[in-house]
């Protein structure tokens, strides 16, 4: 069967052939490929870069399903980054000004972040189902936004407070932890990545065996088909970013509840544009978009090895862009070839002499 | 016929005696897995009207496409008065003296006609008093009356139909293919057309004249070639021919018939459209207006009207996709009990028994990359057997698709193909097949088989037909007036929003409906009900006031 070939086929030439293009990279820059690329994976045994990579992948995981909600309804989430900061802080001043029982505070917390999430794409969800605003314009306008927001909320005269030259939300009590797995000296593997793993199973079951699910994807392919069958768009469109808002607003927990247990100014950011890659990587498909942030927590954590053999780091950036540009060429042409064949096919198995596809 | 050299007669016209304006040799065109044409052979002779008959998705359109140099052909030769020719490109066709009039105008609204005609050919005599000098020139051979720089979204459909003959014109064109070319327009426009495509005869001009329509050819034709299943059956002199002969050459057996047999229709009210207005978005003058309508159970109940003049909109209000802003829908079920669903949305309209077949079937009828079964689960995916509660019923919805293309003949390898693999009449076999599912008991079919092939369109009418005996009530939208004619058991004209007479299929001729069509038997206008209502305001403001 040439469907499973056709998803598989694109991103293996794309990451091959990004592989070539930072190998020539490197070439050009007088470094030598196989030496950059060896230490990468090397350094995957080294210290804890393996739970590491671990752990990165369960957080870009959750954000690249964000954003493949937001694409299965064809919006353009790019929000995901401004989402999950605001539910971040959101959250952390929430668990560190509540006193529960243990396990029900870390509950508490996580739909606190969910709901802030979802209340921060509300807004251009709204917009969108009522002014027509375009969802990518507002979202960046929202990231932005949640940036002043989250510096302004963690002032020491607002919620936050000063710890030596770093300013925190108050720290949130045990309660509200979510144990890890503990590897020893090799590092600890945050409670949530399984978290992650669950929204996956999740997101496959609602996408595939849910009338909710076949709206969505049936809306998001033509919102003109989807109406004549009774599927209202803008009721599409404001579920499938609010879902998707509740689900960026959980990027930040495996960190915030497994380690940190505040939202500093140490905050990491741009997983949102991540998640968005990834997810077109993963080709909104659960199981490609693992791959997908498993390769990109990879590049990420390895790479900072090639410090230690003289590469610049930053040529994962650049294989990381690579790898994104040509998978989204490889998919269309793939796409392509596979309608051709699939009609190719069809015509000849009915005989047909007229031209398929209805251009006669 | 006559060979004169009136002003701008072309060097090549050598009158009916020289060689062949276009001369098609063995033209086969392949496309992946199918053969649009194979093998064929046309000559056209200059200064006369070719007409190329055959029925949709027969390949006339490919072949003519190959002609304008749209698509290449793998296997033939094409001569141009005598001249062998290889077409890259229009321009290269449109360089040895063919234009094309497209079915759908390509005009831009918003643009003068002087504008339009000049687009893409400003090289030729620049864009001002020259240009303008040359089209009207030119445009008293197309019989175009208005000054050049009105807006073409002033003109009425005939018009444009003589800006876009104009364009070809100026670009120096002396072989005319014109697709079919009377599909927009009522019978009395077709009269006018063909009144001035004999004209430009006279004045040398060669005509390919495509159309499926036997009664036009016969009337205007000086010869008519036949395409079939891709390759030409022969070609024949029209004057001599009877129409029934030269269906039979295009289908090359017994003609389906859409004719009903005995009437089915009860006295049992399925859906009552009491009032009914319809307003455009901007501003309040309705775009449907003072709609009374009744269909029964067992009844097909067909709405003529040129296109634009409020079919869609009626549909989609009927549907729930636009809300009436006046007026009630009333729907009864299979029970007798009436309600009113004028507040429901379209999926309750549909789980309350209405099927829908819409005019675009790959707009709103299908999701082209999904496979069958899953274009099976659209509209009825709140029911068995697509669905059970909030969960999709996998299985359930792929065996109810497989009976689908069972019983309604869906030509495909299997149902988990991409609806896009299929060709446009097993597609909409496929959506008549799942809008009969669920034992509606009101079917909305919107121009069932537009585009689609002969078998397909035969299957369908037979299954309206069928529905119809089961004491289903059918609302018919069609542009095809034998269609409208041959199934319906009542007939409403429909123009500018309204339903201004009704027809009785038994008697009514396409002449008759046509002429009810320009309003010309309510109103007194004029043929120009083409241009959407919400495009005509000033027309409809001069009409009410009388």
């Amino acid at each position: 069967m040439g469907t499973l070939r056709g998803k598989l086929l694109p991103p293996a030439l794309a990451i091959v052939f990004s592989a070539l293009l930072c190998g020539i990279a490197l070439v050009i820059s007088g470094a030598n490929p196989l030496t950059a690329f060896g230490a990468m994976l090397t350094q995957v045994g080294e210290g804890t870069t393996l739970v590491d990579v671990v752990n990165s992948t369960g957080i870009y995981y959750i954000a690249a399903l964000a954003v493949a909600i937001g694409f299965q309804m064809n919006l353009f989430n790019i929000g995901v980054e401004g989402q999950y900061r605001v539910a971040a802080v959101t959250a952390a001043v929430f668990g560190g000004s509540v006193t529960l029982p243990p396990g029900l505070h870390a509950l508490a917390i996580l739909v606190v972040a969910a709901v802030a999430g979802a209340l921060w794409a509300a807004v251009p969800a709204i917009l969108k189902v009522t002014r027509g605003v375009n969802e990518v314009i507002s979202t960046i306008m929202m990231n932005g936004i949640a940036l002043g927001l989250a510096a302004y909320l963690i002032r020491a005269d607002v919620f936050g407070e000063l710890r030596g030259n770093n300013i925190r939300t108050p720290e949130i009590p045990s309660t509200g932890w979510v144990p890890g797995i503990s590897f020893g000296s090799s590092g600890t593997v945050f409670g949530l990545v399984l978290l992650a793993a669950l929204l996956g199973v999740g997101y496959w079951i609602m996408m595939n065996r849910t009338r909710f699910g076949f709206e969505l994807r049936a809306s998001g392919e033509s919102s003109t088909a989807a109406a004549a069958g009774g599927i209202s768009a803008k009721k599409m469109v404001l579920i499938a970013m609010l879902l998707s808002g509740a689900i960026a607003g959980l990027v930040a927990m495996p960190e915030i509840l497994g380690r940190d247990h505040t939202y500093n100014l140490n905050f990491p950011g741009g997983i949102g544009f991540s998640g968005i890659a990834i997810a077109l990587l993963g080709r909104n498909h659960p199981g490609g978009i693992a791959l997908g942030a498993l390769l990109w927590a990879f590049l990420d954590k390895s790479g900072l090895a090639l410090d230690n053999v003289g590469v610049p780091r930053e040529i994962v950036t650049i294989m990381q862009g690579a790898i994104v540009l040509s998978v989204v060429v490889a998919y269309e042409v793939v796409r392509r070839v596979e309608l051709a064949a699939e009609q190719r096919r069809v015509g000849r198995q009915t005989g047909t002499a007229e031209p398929v596809g209805g251009a006669a | 016929m006559s060979s004169s050299t009136s002003a701008g007669a072309p060097a090549a016209t050598r009158g009916p005696d020289g060689p062949p304006a276009v001369e098609l040799a063995g033209i086969t065109k392949r496309f992946p897995g199918v053969v649009a044409n194979s093998d064929v052979h046309l000559s056209v002779r200059t200064g006369e009207v070719h007409a190329l008959c055959g029925e949709n998705g027969a390949g006339k359109s490919t072949l003519m496409k190959i002609l304008y140099g749209m698509q290449q052909p793998d296997e033939g030769t094409i001569s141009v008065a005598g001249e062998q020719h290889r077409f890259r490109t229009p321009a290269d066709a449109i360089r040895a003296g063919i234009g094309m009039v497209h079915q759908h105008f390509m005009l831009a609204d918003n643009l003068t006609v002087q504008e339009n005609v000049v687009l893409g050919a400003e090289s030729l005599h620049g864009i001002g008093g020259r240009a303008r000098r040359r089209i009207q020139e030119l445009a008293e051979a197309t019989g175009l009356a208005v000054d050049p720089s009105v807006l073409v979204e002033r003109l009425g459909v005939a018009d444009r139909q003589r800006v876009e003959i104009l364009k070809v014109l100026y670009r120096g064109a002396r072989v005319i293919i014109l697709d079919e070319p009377t599909a927009v327009l009522v019978p009395q426009e077709v009269e006018e057309l063909f009144t001035t495509l004999r004209g430009m005869q006279e004045r040398g001009f060669t005509f390919l004249f495509i159309s499926h329509k036997l009664d036009e050819v016969r009337a205007i034709a000086d010869s008519v070639t036949i395409i079939r299943r891709g390759t030409t059956v022969g070609t024949a002199d029209p004057k001599t021919v009877s129409s029934r002969q030269l269906a039979e050459m295009m289908v090359g057996s017994e003609l389906p018939s859409p004719e009903t047999r005995e009437s089915t229709v009860t006295d049992r009210t399925v859906l009552r459209l009491d009032d009914v207005a319809l307003y455009a978005e901007a501003g309040d003058r309705p775009v449907l207006d003072r709609i009374d309508l009744v269909v029964r159970a067992g009844e097909v109940v067909g709405i003529a009207g040129v296109e634009g003049n409020g079919q869609t909109e009626l549909v989609e209000t009927i549907m729930g996709m636009r809300r009436a802003g006046r007026g009630r829908v009333l729907l009864s079920g299979a029970d007798g009990t009436e309600r009113d669903v004028t507040k429901l949305g379209t999926l309750a309209r549909r789980e309350a028994g209405i099927g829908y077949v819409p005019e675009d079937r790959h707009r709103h009828g299908l999701l082209l990359s999904q496979p069958l079964w899953f274009n099976r689960i659209l509209g009825h995916q709140t029911r068995r057997p697509a669905s059970k509660g909030a969960w999709l019923d996998l299985d359930g919805a792929k065996a109810d698709t497989a009976r689908i293309v069972e019983e309604f003949d869906v030509r495909t390898p299997g149902i988990d193909v991409p609806a896009a693999a299929l060709s446009g009449g097993n597609q909409q076999k496929l959506v008549v097949g799942r809008e009969l599912s669920g034992k509606p008991v009101l079917l909305i079919a919107s121009h069932p088989t537009r585009g689609v092939d002969v078998g397909a369109q035969a299957l369908i009418w037979d299954e309206i037909k069928r529905a119809r005996a089961r004491g289903l009530a059918v609302l018919l939208i069609s542009a095809d007036l034998d269609e409208l004619i041959g199934l319906s058991d009542n007939i409403r004209v429909m123009f500018r929003g309204r339903l201004v007479a009704d027809a009785d299929p038994s008697t009514v001729t396409p002449e008759d409906l046509g002429s009810a069509m320009t309003g010309a038997g309510a109103a007194g206008a004029t043929a120009e009900g083409r241009t959407t209502p919400a495009d005509d305001e000033v027309a409809a403001g001069e009409e009410d006031e009388h």
